[in-house]
């Protein structure tokens, strides 16, 4: 536990060493108003709730949250750090959760500077901050679960750019599973627990449910269960990469 | 004190061993069973060509890489990819001394005292020794990546050394440093040498002069020559080999007279501004130093400089890792058996 704190310590710091966190924080707070106001009309709308706010998270979600765990794995083999930071006496479980809890923990300051949005909300008008407390948890889910994805994909090549392209791509198929343009594809001929199950692989179907307000439970648990398959490839694809240097 | 309480049990000073250590990559044997021990104070040099094995070697005694076969004990702990308590005992200068160019030295150094698990409250000491002993108080403040080749080095030296670790393992420590910073790092290692087992992995051979206790010479993953420098030397060609300085119009005459003598194998000539070198080789490292004095003491050769060669290191080098059916590989592996 301690040594993952270590990790996380200097990842999390690394992040702001260079001017690129701030960058980062301003577009997204500046892409999440664009959505908010303009797409999601949430003045038009006249209603005291986040709906316009969350909506388009997990499409904004897509390319940032690739854009903040690209350098996790990829600029450490880049760099040759790499071998260093594989021969501290650290267990590589360790490494691998520091440095994706450290990604989480900057997608969460990211999400934390949305607040006056939340504050605008409450003072216009008086929404339910139950479901809006729900739907923050949500938001941040399926951000972690995007990093972890993002973490994995970083640490099979030494660039960036690569890393950052295959963790859209992969990010991309567990959205859209959800989408009514890929489920009409199975809706003719498969049988309903297949269309259910594909569906169910949807990152979009179990965010929007806990936006409603409604911890499931399962949906929760669906997040996590992403999240622990996701580290746990990276660290295969980390093992088998040593080998690679 | 140390070594008063060990005395008696002489294995426990062996404090690295290699046992038959074997890498495969596909069909590709980078290093093929190499065995070794290095004993507490002893500096062991690793040489080789580029592309030996040497680096690979070492990830392998760092738990970096998994053997394909054989093993590795630190400290009586087996080394691999999983044992963190192997690579405490461990400190490591990985080729080009990889750092995180973002943090600032003293950041650096208290991130891998952190992953050391030494206490929070030590570590601000901790740091400050280990930056002493290399010399680097001066930039603790800067970023890594704004510092010359020189500190960055020494940073990475003093992230090895920080947590007195009783093994210490450089790749090429000294590769790209000027002639001072060379030999700035070469006292430092000598100084960390008194109770620790140390091997260098270097192609340049003055380092295993200047510094090393024993050499290993590794060509093509297996070793092909293990001695003290001197034990090494001495089978060079060029051991007992007479060098001497003449003025130019002499060389022909003096070079014709060294012929005639019994047991010189060849005789090189290197010119020296208006004087040429001569360097004549035995017959089978043959003492003909004597020979040749008494003769240039009867001749008007004009000798100004006269030395016998104590063996050179380059050329064994090249006689263990250069092609096969020369003398010096067949007499070197005759030695190894």
């Amino acid at each position: 536990m301690k040594s993952v704190m270590t990790i996380f310590r200097r990842e999390f710091a690394s992040y702001f060493a260079t001017p690129v966190a701030y960058v980062f924080l301003v577009i997204f707070l500046v892409m999440q108003g664009l959505f908010t106001f303009y797409i999601g009309q949430f003045y038009q709308r006249e209603q005291a709730d986040l709906v316009a706010f969350f909506t388009y998270q997990p499409w904004l979600y897509l390319f940032l949250m690739p854009a903040i765990a690209m350098r996790l794995w990829a600029e450490e083999r880049k760099s040759g750090t790499f071998e260093l930071l594989l021969t501290l006496p650290v267990p590589v479980g360790a490494i691998v959760v520091g440095k994706f809890l450290a990604a989480v923990a900057f997608a969460g300051v990211a999400l934390l500077l949305t607040g006056p949005i939340w504050i605008t909300v409450n003072w216009l008008g008086a929404p339910d901050n139950g479901v809006i407390a729900t739907g923050y948890l949500g938001s941040l889910l399926m951000a972690s679960a995007y990093l972890a994805i993002g973490s994995a994909l970083s640490a099979t090549t030494k660039n960036q750019v690569v890393a950052f392209i295959l963790a859209v791509t992969v990010c991309f198929l567990f959205l859209v599973s959800g989408l009514p343009m890929v489920l009409d594809v199975f809706t003719g001929w498969a049988p309903d627990p297949v269309v259910e199950a594909v569906a169910n692989l949807s990152f979009l179907t179990h965010f929007n449910n806990l936006q409603k307000g409604v911890v499931v439970l399962s949906d929760a648990f669906y997040f996590l269960a992403v999240i622990a398959l996701w580290l746990w490839i990276g660290r295969i694809v980390i093992e088998s990469k040593r080998e690679a240097g | 004190m140390i070594a008063t309480r060990r005395r008696g049990t002489l294995l426990m000073d062996i404090l690295l061993e290699a046992k038959e250590l074997t890498k495969r990559f596909g069909a590709f044997t980078a290093v093929d069973g190499i065995s070794l021990q290095v004993k507490k104070g002893e500096v062991l040099g690793f040489l080789g060509p580029n592309g030996a094995g040497k680096s690979t070697t070492m990830k392998m005694l760092t738990g970096f890489l998994a053997p394909s076969s054989g093993s590795a004990i630190v400290c009586g702990e087996t080394v691999t990819t999983g044992n963190v308590a192997a690579r405490a005992r461990i400190g490591y200068l990985p080729e080009g001394a990889p750092l995180y160019g973002d943090m600032t030295s003293r950041g650096f150094l208290a991130f891998v005292a952190a992953a050391h698990a030494i206490p929070a409250a030590e570590i601000p000491d901790v740091v400050e020794s280990a930056a002493g002993a290399v010399h680097l108080q001066d930039v603790m403040e800067q970023r890594v990546e704004t510092l010359s080749k020189g500190f960055k080095r020494r940073v990475g030296l003093a992230a090895a050394i920080l947590h007195a670790p009783d093994v210490l393992i450089l790749d090429e420590p000294t590769d790209g440093l000027d002639p001072n910073q060379k030999f700035e790092v070469r006292r430092l290692i000598e100084a960390m040498s008194v109770d620790r087992a140390i091997i260098i992995s270097t192609h340049i051979l003055e380092e295993v002069d200047a510094l090393c206790h024993r050499a290993v010479i590794i060509n093509r993953g297996h070793i092909v020559a293990d001695g003290t420098p001197s034990e090494l030397r001495a089978r060079s060609r060029y051991r007992n080999a007479v060098t001497m300085l003449v003025p130019g119009e002499n060389a022909e005459r003096v070079a014709s007279a060294l012929k005639r003598i019994g047991g010189v194998a060849k005789i090189e000539a290197a010119s020296e501004g208006n004087k040429v070198r001569l360097t004549v080789v035995p017959v089978g490292n043959a003492d003909i130093a004597e020979a040749i004095g008494d003769i240039a003491a009867v001749s008007n050769w004009q000798v100004s400089q006269f030395s016998v060669d104590p063996g050179r290191l380059d050329d064994v080098f090249r006689q263990a890792t250069e092609g096969d059916g020369l003398n010096g590989n067949n007499h070197n592996r005759g030695g190894e058996a």
